[in-house]
């Protein structure tokens, strides 16, 4: 079986300021693969590049076809879900109308009202606020939101950046637990950054670690759990 | 008091006249936060195209609707063809464009159709059915622009199309994230903007004749509708079209006279940006950190 998505020497820059020096790595179909790194490191511009928002060099395949370069929305409508660093949430638009949002590129609305009950079910929150305004939703709330409407695209695979990020360890445990429900329910495979490396250590499958942009160490999570320097450099014991 | 009621009847017709162009306005500034001075003259120029066609024979409303096509789509090249590539310009370019397209529309149609003043025939029957208070076409036109605000409201609000145009004026990024082809929402709403100006242009020209210059009140005052209700609401500027469009008719009647009654569009304009520049009905932004 050929891997969903493969990188192999991406390499991308910010005007000239070079960020990705060369990443390689490819996840399996249905798995969970986790990012890890430090600041700066360039795990959300791994991501931004397989997505289309920063060119980038090198080769990214999606199901055996380049991808690389091509346009947000086209990737998007192959069936790669985003859920970006800052949530990206319309702020003045309901939780419903984001949710909808999500399921934009699907004619099918039938199985789109169907998801749409599916994602409230892992979500009671969101559907006591379906119809407030989603700039007004708790921090916690909008990334269920994001996660929520990456999900109402039906997506193959799910990049989800740092969703732990400024939620309570509570929240976070909650969300984690979901996302991995979400992963075995609906078979989405997750790509998946996090500052957090113990939580998403135990989420993932796989993992990978990046240092200034190149891939530097990757494994299955449990072989990266026990690696000496992943432990003192991201576990911190 | 008869007086008075038939000015503020008169003022409603005109009023959602400004309303229409004052949306179209803000149609363009959700999407690229900038005033679009053309509007006006895209507007008069394709009502210069309903005088072409109804010339050569076409009855009315078909024209009507034929204009309202053509004006989408001239919208619709314009924006892929002279927006686009000022996308990522700095504001004052952006602006230069639109100061640009407004003379070189001006200009063309007075080449093709001289500046000389011509009629423009309302499709609305001359003989007067509401007796002394509203004149056939000034009720027609009230009425033509309820629809035309309840077809926008409808469109926007409820179908996914609309939505997605909503979704990439706000936050164009997350959108294509969700697979929205955000540079077509926008020539889509260039589309709009034109349609709509067309139908305002169309029923502005048989109150003040036809001529390449006839705009040009029309947007100010559509401007100033536009600011009274926040520049970023469209309701705020369909009611302060209605606003402005009676103001202006009564205190033109009453108080300062019919030479002075622009001066009102600009007093509003400048009232409005110092003592409260988010207009009436602006968004008050609510987010939580």
């Amino acid at each position: 079986m050929s891997a969903l998505l493969e990188l192999a020497g991406v390499r991308a820059a910010y005007g000239a300021t070079r960020v990705l020096h060369g990443i390689d790595f490819a996840m399996e179909e249905r798995s969970i693969t986790a990012l890890l790194g430090a600041n700066g490191a360039g795990k959300t511009t791994t991501l931004r590049a397989i997505c289309g928002m920063v060119r980038s060099e090198g080769a990214i395949r999606f199901a055996g076809e380049p991808i690389q370069n091509r346009k947000t929305e086209d990737i998007a409508r192959m069936g790669i879900a985003h859920v970006p660093d800052g949530r990206g949430t319309f702020l003045h638009l309901t939780t419903e109308e984001n949710l909808r949002l999500g399921a934009y590129v699907r004619k099918d609305r039938a199985a789109v009202a169907r998801d749409l009950e599916r994602v409230y079910g892992y979500f009671p929150r969101l559907k006591e606020r379906s119809h407030q305004q989603a700039g007004t939703l708790s921090g916690g709330e909008q990334q269920m939101l994001a996660v929520s409407r990456a999900l109402m695209l039906a997506p193959k695979l799910m990049l989800l950046d740092e969703p732990s990020f400024g939620l309570a360890p509570l929240v976070v445990r909650e969300l984690f637990h979901i996302l991995r429900a979400i992963n075995q329910e609906e078979r989405v495979s997750m790509l998946l950054v996090e500052q957090n490396a113990a939580m998403a250590l135990d989420l993932a499958d796989q993992a990978c670690v990046i240092e200034t942009g190149r891939m530097v160490l990757s494994g299955t999570a449990a072989e990266l759990k026990r690696d000496d320097a992943v432990r003192r450099s991201y576990l911190g014991y | 008091m008869d007086a008075l009621l038939h000015q503020i009847l008169a003022g409603l017709a005109t009023g959602g006249i400004y309303a229409s162009l004052a949306l179209a306005l803000v149609m363009i500034y959700q999407a690229t936060h900038l005033v679009n001075f053309a509007q006006g003259e895209m507007a008069m120029f394709t009502t210069y195209i309903a005088w072409s066609l109804i010339n050569a024979g076409v009855p009315y409303w078909p024209a009507f609707f034929l204009t309202i096509g053509l004006a989408f789509v001239l919208g619709v090249v314009i924006e892929r063809v002279v927006i686009r590539p000022v996308e990522r310009a700095p504001v004052l370019a952006v602006v230069v464009v639109f100061i640009a397209l407004l003379l070189i529309l001006n200009s063309i149609t007075g080449w093709i159709y001289s500046y000389t003043i011509k009629t423009f025939p309302s499709p609305f029957p001359s003989q007067p059915i509401f007796g002394r208070y509203l004149s056939p076409h000034e009720f027609g036109a009230i009425l033509v622009t309820l629809v035309v605000l309840a077809l926008l409201y409808a469109f926007f609000r409820f179908t996914p199309l609309g939505l997605a145009m909503r979704a990439a004026a706000q936050n164009p990024e997350s959108s294509r994230l969700v697979g929205i082809r955000v540079g077509w929402m926008l020539a889509l709403g260039w589309g709009l903007a034109a349609a709509v100006g067309a139908i305002a242009g169309m029923m502005v020209a048989p109150i003040v004749y036809l001529d390449p210059n006839m705009m040009g009140g029309v947007l100010l005052y559509a401007f100033a509708a536009a600011l009274v209700g926040g520049i970023d609401n469209p309701m705020g500027a369909v009611i302060g079209g209605f606003l402005v469009g009676v103001l202006e008719n009564v205190l033109g009647a009453f108080v300062i006279g019919n030479e002075l009654k622009l001066s009102v569009a600009l007093v509003i304009i400048i009232g409005v940006l110092l003592v409260k520049p988010s207009g009436f009905f602006g968004r008050v932004q609510v987010t939580r950190v």
